[in-house]
């Protein structure tokens, strides 16, 4: 009997399309951060795996083409069916802070979401130990099927809902029975027709009771729709988000943050654009009338517009249109419009083109689906206005929920870069959310600093503006010294609007906290040690959150948790401090704590039971001998590797997105390519057993990519994108080749020395690479993108360092 | 008729216990409102220092004392009615945590003659501990299975000061302004300025700020006798931002 290569690769390219949907699905009911601790924690059903055929790996051998199918049959039943259980029970993120019964729940989302990865292990990891001379190729058929399973489940979501993809993927388990079931050489014959069958019509039968998605009841969508009058009328689905826009005609959105109290008008009808079922932006009726905007002109981001004249603007993040509107307001000569989702613009532009005005038809308005930092970079163009919108919803990044997104929006290389767009005085203006104590503000601030010591500024605080209302703030970066008519205006602004100075150049204690009282002048004293280089360093150091300036290396500007403050922060939870708390960066911390106990638990599970192992009911001396003398350098070798690959993947995705300009291209073609390449290399290594050349070629091909990336993305940036993601496949394969021999090399070896212990190998390289996934994140955000590849380096050669002779 | 006399001993225990274990359920609950209230006093004494006072007004906390917060809750939460924690009324709301709903309370200063209007009824809540405080108070709310069930609470409650409304909080009450507070108690994107021109001068709003399940920081707007409006931003905790400063 062959290995069923095919099925292998199905099954594998079907589990990693499946995982990805999942965190989809699960950004959709919950909230992102939490869909990443549940997804990370069931993955370690590829550690139980390992554990569990370490166990009973032989009496499996024996059946393998029963166990196998029942496995995939397992996973195709599972993965749909889970779900649809998991969106049964109650489970509510938000009250885990407040010590309940939701743990339990949680326990039981693991348990649910678990089993599907455990059965596509379990068919991977008996494949392995069943058809030991072929495990190179098996390894081989495992990436492949991966890659294409991350490039398909992203095309996937561009034509399909999220319900549909997931009855697909159902399918697709089937399908991979049926495949194995022909690759073996199974009989009857029948049943793979009936599978064949039951996997081409499921979709269909299950789209006919397609039942509804239940998002959390604390979710924006789902509260705003409680409102009386509320419908839903329009939705749209793809990679980048489920959009559901909804009209109130009964009791209307007026969504205008941080609107001045003295506005004396409210904002004219708008239809609220909900992505996930949250973050809340609104497209605004535009009659073209300009009475019907003046409110416009009481927010915190309208000051730019009173130190210029008709300027040339550029809005990243144009979504619904607001700020083009307001742009539009103040007569902008000419508005670039930067839009990442082409489905929002396309709500715009088509769906809503009326009710919206025609908005992004007007002669001096041009529209971009881009990356507003790859919009940037790509350009020639300078302006006179950069508008940086207010991209977030509120609630979520008042919780800390953004604490570990990458944003290359806010980073220092990204201000020098608009900066640089700007025509001589041209302004940039960033608006964020109000936070008490100030963060967002004040790091913007410490940014912006940088930024322009960087161009080399010697008095970066003539060139800034900061002031802030109620509920937001915004900066100005002028390319440029500011001017006493400058600051005239700017005192004009305010004071008509009630809006607070939290800093220009000049400014004394006694303007900054006039209107919006807080208990001290934070933002003025946050400023003014911002802008002493003497006393920067301390205050950065004394205060309490982390406001030290995001890099592309650390592009982590919501993450301002300390360690230092957690105690006190604990401390004050239940008297309404806990919202100071950082709730995304704890819950990577969180995930960590469950993953490392339950990755322990499978790694010495097969340890504590090695006399039953692999079928033999007792002990043997051999087996006893062989767990004793191969334990150490197994576990180090496959833990090294789960490690090492999934860091080097995960930063090398992070350094591409700034070159491919869109995250979902790096996302596709940088795992795709890892997988496919690294596939590649498995496959060639049955022709070459020495480890010493892939792990040198790691080394030295990862170190140099750390300094020549740059510069060649630098110089590259500007061609178009297909020819972009060529070149970037092109960069991968050497580095994924190398990477894709290491995993079958050990296999091999230990098949040689210790045949027994290869399912479990398999565990404990399931687990890593959990535990992988979790470090390589907390890694980046206290050492960098750059120290995570070093560390996956170190872990490579740790791994060649105890891979052991033949005998 | 063995089966009979078990029967009518079990409604002859029942007769005699019934009483006594209703009677000890309203005691447990009393004791825990004490407690809890024990607990607010104590976790402001220890903030103190930013709420700029070391108590709350007393008849704020005989208000707290006196609503019995467990009729506010879904049954199923009752156990953790005097928690001091928010909880799910259904509709995705909450009922608020009764530290922040203390402070709130307090921050309005109300008199026995005063008139409050709140923006958000939820459960009925915060509306029957200003209705200990006030003369009258009248609550809107948006969401009409919640408006529903907090009117007959109220009612059944014999909160005869509180008058409900089922619709948008934006514009007020107008035909009951002016009012001496204001208390926003829903999520409010901005503040409305129907509100602030519904509010008597020297009159207090108060608007909490954040999401679900927590406070980000509240929102005191206080218009003075020329009708001019200042805003203050607290935070319901005492935490200085900066080591070595206190």
């Amino acid at each position: 009997m062959r290995p069923p290569f095919i099925a292998i690769a199905l099954l594998s390219g079907t589990a990693l399309s499946y995982e990805i949907l999942l965190i989809r699905l699960f950004s959709i009911i919950q909230w992102h951060h939490f869909a990443y601790m549940v997804i990370s924690l069931s993955l370690l059903g590829y550690g139980a795996s390992g554990a569990f055929l370490t166990l009973a790996g032989k009496r499996f051998s024996h059946h393998f083409p029963a166990v196998f199918m029942t496995n995939a049959l397992l996973f195709a039943i599972s993965s749909v069916a889970g779900f649809l259980c998991v969106q049964q029970i109650p489970f509510n993120p938000l009250e885990m802070a407040w010590g309940s019964h939701q743990l339990f729940y949680l326990l039981l989302l693991y348990l649910l979401l678990s089993v599907p990865f455990f059965a596509v292990a379990n068919c991977i990891g008996l494949t392995l130990v069943s058809f030991t001379k072929n495990i190179p190729r098996i390894y081989s058929c495992d990436l492949l099927g991966a890659g294409l399973g991350a490039l398909a489940i992203i095309i996937l979501l561009f034509l399909v809902s999220p319900v549909t993809a997931l009855y697909i993927i159902g399918s697709a388990g089937l399908l991979s029975a049926a495949v194995a079931m022909f690759e073996c050489r199974i009989q009857p014959r029948w049943i793979v027709a009936l599978l064949l069958f039951s996997g081409l019509s499921l979709p269909f039968v299950l789209h006919q009771w397609s039942p509804l998605l239940q998002l959390s009841p604390y979710k924006s969508l789902r509260q705003t729709l409680a409102v009386v009058g509320t419908e839903i009328v329009a939705e749209r689905s793809s990679p980048l988000g489920f959009l559901t826009v909804v009209q109130s005609p009964v009791i209307p959105f007026r969504q205008a943050p941080g609107l001045s109290l003295n506005a004396p008008c409210e904002p004219p009808a708008q239809l609220a654009v909900f992505t996930d079922g949250e973050g809340l932006s609104v497209i605004t009726e535009n009659d073209n009338r300009q009475d019907s905007f003046t409110y416009m002109d009481y927010l915190t981001s309208a000051l730019p517009y009173h130190l210029l004249s008709r300027p040339s603007v550029l809005v990243l993040g144009a979504g619904g249109g607001a700020d083009v509107l307001q742009a539009r307001y103040f007569a902008a000569d000419r508005i670039d419009a930067v839009e990442l989702n082409p489905q929002v613009a396309d709500l715009v532009k088509h769906t809503f083109k009326d009710f919206a005005g025609d908005l992004y038809r007007a002669e001096n308005i041009h529209l971009h689906i881009d990356e507003a930092r790859s919009f940037v970079a790509g350009g020639k163009r300078k302006y006179d206005l950069i508008q940086l919108a207010l991209l977030d919803a509120f609630s979520a990044s008042s919780a800390g929920l953004y604490a570990l997104s990458e944003s290359y929006v806010y980073t220092t290389e990204a201000l020098i870069e608009y900066i640089d767009h700007l025509h001589p005085n041209g302004l940039l203006a960033i608006t964020r959310w109000i936070k008490l104590p100030p963060r967002d503000a004040l790091k913007l601030f410490a940014t912006a600093v940088a930024a322009l010591e960087e161009m080399g500024v010697q008095e970066p605080g003539r060139r800034l503006i900061l002031i802030r209302s109620w509920k937001t703030s915004t900066l100005l970066i002028k390319n440029g010294m500011l001017t006493p008519q400058d600051i005239r205006e700017l005192q004009k602004f305010c004071q008509k609007r009630s809006f607070d100075l939290a800093y220009y150049p000049g400014i004394g204690v006694a303007e900054a906290n006039r209107y919006n009282l807080l208990d001290r002048p934070y933002f003025f004293a946050g400023t003014a040690a911002i802008l002493d280089r003497e006393q920067r360093e301390d205050f950065f150091s004394r205060y309490k959150f982390n406001l030290k300036p995001a890099t592309d290396d650390r592009p982590y500007f919501f993450h301002f948790f300390k360690w230092s403050s957690l105690a006190e922060l604990l401390s004050l939870r239940a008297k309404g401090g806990l919202p100071l708390l950082e709730q995304g960066y704890l819950l990577l911390i969180v995930t960590l704590i469950q993953a490392i106990p339950a990755s322990l638990l499978f790694i010495l599970l097969p340890l504590w039971f090695g006399g039953t192992i692999v079928g033999h009911r007792r002990p043997t001396p051999s087996h006893a001998t062989s767990i004793r003398s191969e334990r150490w350098w197994v576990v180090t070798y496959f833990f090294s590797l789960g490690i090492a690959f999934l860091f080097i993947e995960i930063a090398f995705i992070q350094k591409f997105i700034l070159f491919l300009g869109h995250p979902l291209y790096a996302v596709g073609v940088v795992i795709a390519g890892f997988l496919l390449f690294a596939g590649w290399g498995s496959n060639f290594c049955s022709r070459q057993p020495s480890l010493h050349l892939p792990v040198a070629g790691i080394t030295i091909i990862a170190l140099l990519y750390l300094n020549l990336l740059p510069t060649i993305f630098h110089h590259l940036l500007r061609l178009p994108d297909p020819l972009k993601i060529f070149i970037s496949l092109g960069l991968i394969a050497p580095l994924a080749f190398c990477m894709g021999m290491p995993f079958p090399l050990g296999l091999t070896r230990l098949t040689n020395r210790a045949p027994e212990l290869l399912p479990w190998a398999w565990g404990i390289n399931g687990c890593a690479s959990v535990i992988s996934a979790i470090l390589a994140t907390l890694g980046a955000t206290h050492f960098g993108f750059s120290a995570v590849v070093i560390f996956a380096v170190g872990f490579y050669i740790l791994a060649a360092v105890v891979y052991p002779r033949e005998i | 008729m063995i089966r009979f006399a078990n029967i009518t001993a079990i409604v002859f225990l029942i007769l005699l216990f019934g009483p006594l274990s209703q009677a000890e359920s309203v005691d447990k609950y009393a004791h825990l409102r004490a407690n809890l209230i024990r607990q607010i006093e104590n976790d402001v004494y220890a903030t103190s220092s930013y709420l700029n006072k070391k108590k709350l007004g007393s008849r704020v906390m005989q208000a707290m004392a006196t609503v019995p917060r467990h009729k506010f809750v879904p049954n199923r939460l009752i156990p953790y009615a005097y928690n001091n924690r928010p909880l799910p009324i259904g509709e995705g709301q909450t009922i608020s945590q009764p530290y922040i709903v203390a402070i709130m309370t307090d921050l309005l200063k109300l008199k026995p003659s005063d008139v409050v209007l709140e923006i958000g009824t939820g459960s009925g809540y915060q509306a029957a501990v200003l209705a200990e405080l006030a003369e009258q108070v009248y609550t809107i709310e948006i969401i009409e299975p919640l408006h529903k069930s907090a009117t007959k609470r109220l009612a059944d409650l014999g909160y005869s000061n509180v008058t409900t409304q089922l619709g948008d909080g934006y514009y007020g009450w107008l035909e009951q302004a002016p009012f001496d507070a204001i208390m926003v108690t829903a999520a409010a994107g901005q503040v409305p300025p129907p509100l602030i021109r519904q509010l008597k001068p020297g009159g207090r709003m108060i608007i909490p700020v954040g999401g679900a399940f927590m406070t980000q920081f509240l929102l005191l707007i206080e218009k003075r006798a020329d009708g001019s409006v200042s805003t203050r931003q607290i935070l319901p905790v005492r935490f200085v931002p900066l080591t070595g400063e206190h």
